[in-house]
């Protein structure tokens, strides 16, 4: 027993000596080589692409790059992101996000105008460096950029008499009911006339500006500071879109994030879908139900009067103020960004590149026609009010989205809803 | 006499010697978050790590006792708690005391039913959320098939159907527990009890009224508190299953909306405060009850 007892003793000696030596080892041995770690999608065909770039200039320049997943939710990303940031933490280098945190990120940032020359930031869209640049800190480069957009089947469109996709909002709802009806007489019974994002989150703060906005009731909070929200047409705005849900949108939607939409649209359930860009590619896929059966246009206005609205989105590569390695970090981001990668990411994944020149690329546009009538988009485009709100964006977000949701169920008027929020946006913005 | 006291002193030593070590992990790990959590609940503390913090007196805790969204969060939690905990008790006992009786497979059968307990409840939770989604879900599939719904229902949509499916799904995991629990209870009973009781012509019945339940009560009693504090705290089957609709927030995630959504520490530590008071409440009034009945 003894004997055993002091054998084992030794052997754990052993065990720590070798780990310690090994790990001795390891530092000295790669010698220049750095870890990178880099928070951004892993899964999908869109993880794949990232994969394959990033080992690219893993071999490039001898470092390593590992990929940490972010959640797949943008407010859940923002959550994991925060916690890093608050813990002034080194563990992530370089960090995907979304244009609406740029004024929660920009003191966690490095200020990449140290590694970008002056006309390779300016080859981007402006409206979206303005938007990354805080206090006069470039927090992040634009990666791809993104807007709301209108999906529609042209084969149904064709068969129930339509030739061009639906003006206003009022028109969407008509021909939505009109195609729902037939197709469900015809032997579909799950058919949806149309699908969007209802779930409690920032998709729906995206749906809903939209909304509010197409129907001239502005964007919440103006860039003046005012809060607008309460207005008679953002109140109009949301009774409408709770219209929808129950008769031409599934009772469901409420609890529909982007990919939910998707799942039913791309299985050939619904006439129209409003979604991201990135639904383009994956309905065109030949194992795709609604392959070669669909187009993508500007979301209807609000009315004959209303306005076209495509929320802004997008994602953005930003090197973190703590990071060990900032310069190796700043130079994976430049290749990650590169002209070509950023022409390679549209022809493979039809996400929009934020460089306007390559939206009049022939090998761009050979794959994505539809890219042409994006920069037209990008002109309606609405930003949240990311800006104003600076750090208490998730505050106004969070109100918004949950009233708005509220709305969607029927658990509370269009106009209790905008008093709501009215109520937290004047809390926020004294 | 003096060599008496001496050693008394030194004795006393010894056990301060002793149990210091035990009072200072105690203090570290429950005292000092405590004492930071009180401190932080009476800041304007905002985690962005720029807005310096400053003391704000009470208002914190005002702001929070005058949110409805606070009070339905604590509406929400309650109903929760007493619903699944109450279903949770019976079929757990019913399924303690079939397994507990001899019959074949009974080994199989104690391992088959830990099963839902050892799924973690996030992908439990996700998987009967797609079970439940309303165009493609199994749930809704069946009920047409079977001709018990005309139209499919969106179970997650509204707090109507949403709540008592989660209370659902919460039953259906963790009655496994209550049974183990129960179950280790039900092995204690003497089996010469019920012998007695036999030979005394005592009905199946009567033996459970009059010998199981009250010799299993005091382990009832444990697993009860164990559950409703559980309970009180829930956060993951919410939180994968109707994210972040507003009217359906618990205690739980109202906190962490605060302090990891808002990064308000301020607001999300008085939010904490009060949680925990709420809590107090009923372990005091458990310790109570289980005074009152055993002693």
């Amino acid at each position: 027993m003894l004997l055993k007892k002091s054998f084992t003793r030794r052997n754990a000696l052993h065990l720590v000596g070798s780990v310690l030596a090994a790990s001795l080892i390891a530092h000295t041995g790669f010698g220049a080589g750095v870890t990178l770690r880099f928070a951004s999608d892993s899964s999908g065909t869109g993880g794949a692409f990232i994969k394959a770039l990033c080992d690219e200039w893993s071999q490039k320049t001898g470092n390593k790059v590992e990929i940490i997943s972010r959640p797949q939710d943008a407010t859940a990303t923002l959550q994991q992101y925060q916690q890093y940031w608050a813990a002034k933490s080194g563990d992530v280098d370089v960090y995907q996000i979304d244009v609406i945190w740029q004024s929660i990120a920009g003191p966690h940032a490095v200020d990449l105008k140290k590694y970008f020359k002056a006309d390779e930031i300016s080859q981007h869209f402006p409206r979206i460096i303005d938007n990354n640049t805080v206090n006069g800190k470039l927090v992040s480069i634009p990666w791809f950029t993104d807007a709301g957009t209108l999906y529609y089947r042209t084969d149904l469109l064709e068969k129930y008499g339509y030739k061009e996709p639906p003006k206003t909002w009022e028109e969407l709802a008509e021909m939505a009911k009109k195609i729902q009806d037939g197709e469900r007489k015809a032997g579909k019974p799950d058919f949806q006339g149309f699908v969007f994002q209802g779930k409690a989150s920032e998709s729906v703060t995206c749906n809903a500006l939209e909304w509010v906005y197409s129907y001239g009731g502005g964007v919440i909070i103006e860039p003046d500071k005012k809060v607008t929200i309460n207005n008679p047409n953002a109140i109009k705005a949301l009774d409408t879109a709770r219209s929808w849900v129950g008769s031409i949108s599934p009772a469901g939607v409420v609890t529909y994030g982007e990919e939910e939409a998707r799942n039913v649209w791309q299985a050939g359930n619904a006439a129209f879908m409003r979604n991201w860009p990135y639904a383009y590619a994956l309905g065109q896929d030949p194992k795709s139900a609604v392959a070669g059966k669909f187009d993508v246009t500007v979301l209807p206005k609000g009315g004959d009067n209303g306005k076209n609205a495509a929320c802004l989105g997008g994602w953005n590569l930003m090197v973190s103020g703590y990071s060990k390695n900032p310069d190796a970090a700043a130079d994976l981001v430049k290749y990650l960004d590169s002209a070509d990668a950023q022409k390679k990411r549209a022809i493979d994944l039809s996400l929009l590149p934020t460089l306007p020149a390559l939206y009049a690329d022939p090998e761009v546009l050979a794959k994505n026609p539809w890219f042409k009538n994006m920069v037209e988009v990008f002109k309606n485009a609405v930003a949240r009010p990311s800006t104003v709100t600076g750090a208490d964006y998730n505050q106004i977000s969070t109100a918004f989205f949950q009233n708005v949701n509220k709305v969607l169920t029927g658990g509370e008027s269009g106009k209790d809803a905008v008093q709501q929020v009215e109520r937290v946006g004047k809390r926020l913005v004294r | 006499m003096a060599k008496q006291i001496d050693l008394l002193e030194r004795q006393r030593r010894l056990a301060w010697f002793l149990i210091v070590p035990a009072v200072f992990v105690v203090f570290l790990v429950i005292g000092y978050p405590l004492i930071q959590v009180l401190l932080y609940s009476v800041l304007k503390y905002k985690l962005d790590g720029v807005t310096p913090a400053s003391f704000v007196g009470l208002s914190n805790y005002l702001f929070i006792l005058t949110d409805p969204d606070f009070w339905l969060a604590v509406q929400n939690t309650l109903i929760f708690s007493v619903c699944s905990v109450t279903l949770e008790c019976v079929l757990g006992l019913a399924v303690a005391l079939v397994a507990n009786s001899k019959f074949k497979g009974r080994s199989i059968l104690r391992v088959a039913i830990l099963i839902p307990w050892a799924i973690p409840t996030v992908v439990s939770s996700k998987i009967w959320a797609w079970m439940f989604n309303d165009i493609y879900g199994v749930v809704n599939v069946l009920l047409i098939n079977f001709h018990l719904i005309s139209q499919k229902i969106a179970f997650l949509a509204t707090p109507a159907t949403a709540l008592p499916v989660i209370i659902a799904v919460d039953v259906w995991k963790t009655t496994p527990f209550m049974a183990l629990l129960l179950l280790a209870g039900l092995g204690l009973i003497p089996g010469d009890l019920y012998e007695a009781a036999s030979i005394d012509g005592a009905s199946k019945i009567r033996q459970f009224f009059s010998l199981t339940l009250p010799l299993v009560m005091p382990t009832l009693l444990v697993a009860l508190i164990f559950r409703t504090l559980d309970a009180l705290r829930v956060f993951d089957i919410f939180y994968v299953m109707v994210g972040g609709q507003g009217n359906m927030a618990t205690m739980a995630i109202y906190n962490q909306q605060w302090l990891v959504s808002f990064l308000d520490a301020g607001i999300g530590s008085a939010a904490s405060v009060i949680i925990l008071v709420i809590i107090m409440v009923f372990v005091v009034l458990y310790t109570r009850f289980s005074k009152t009945s055993f002693e």
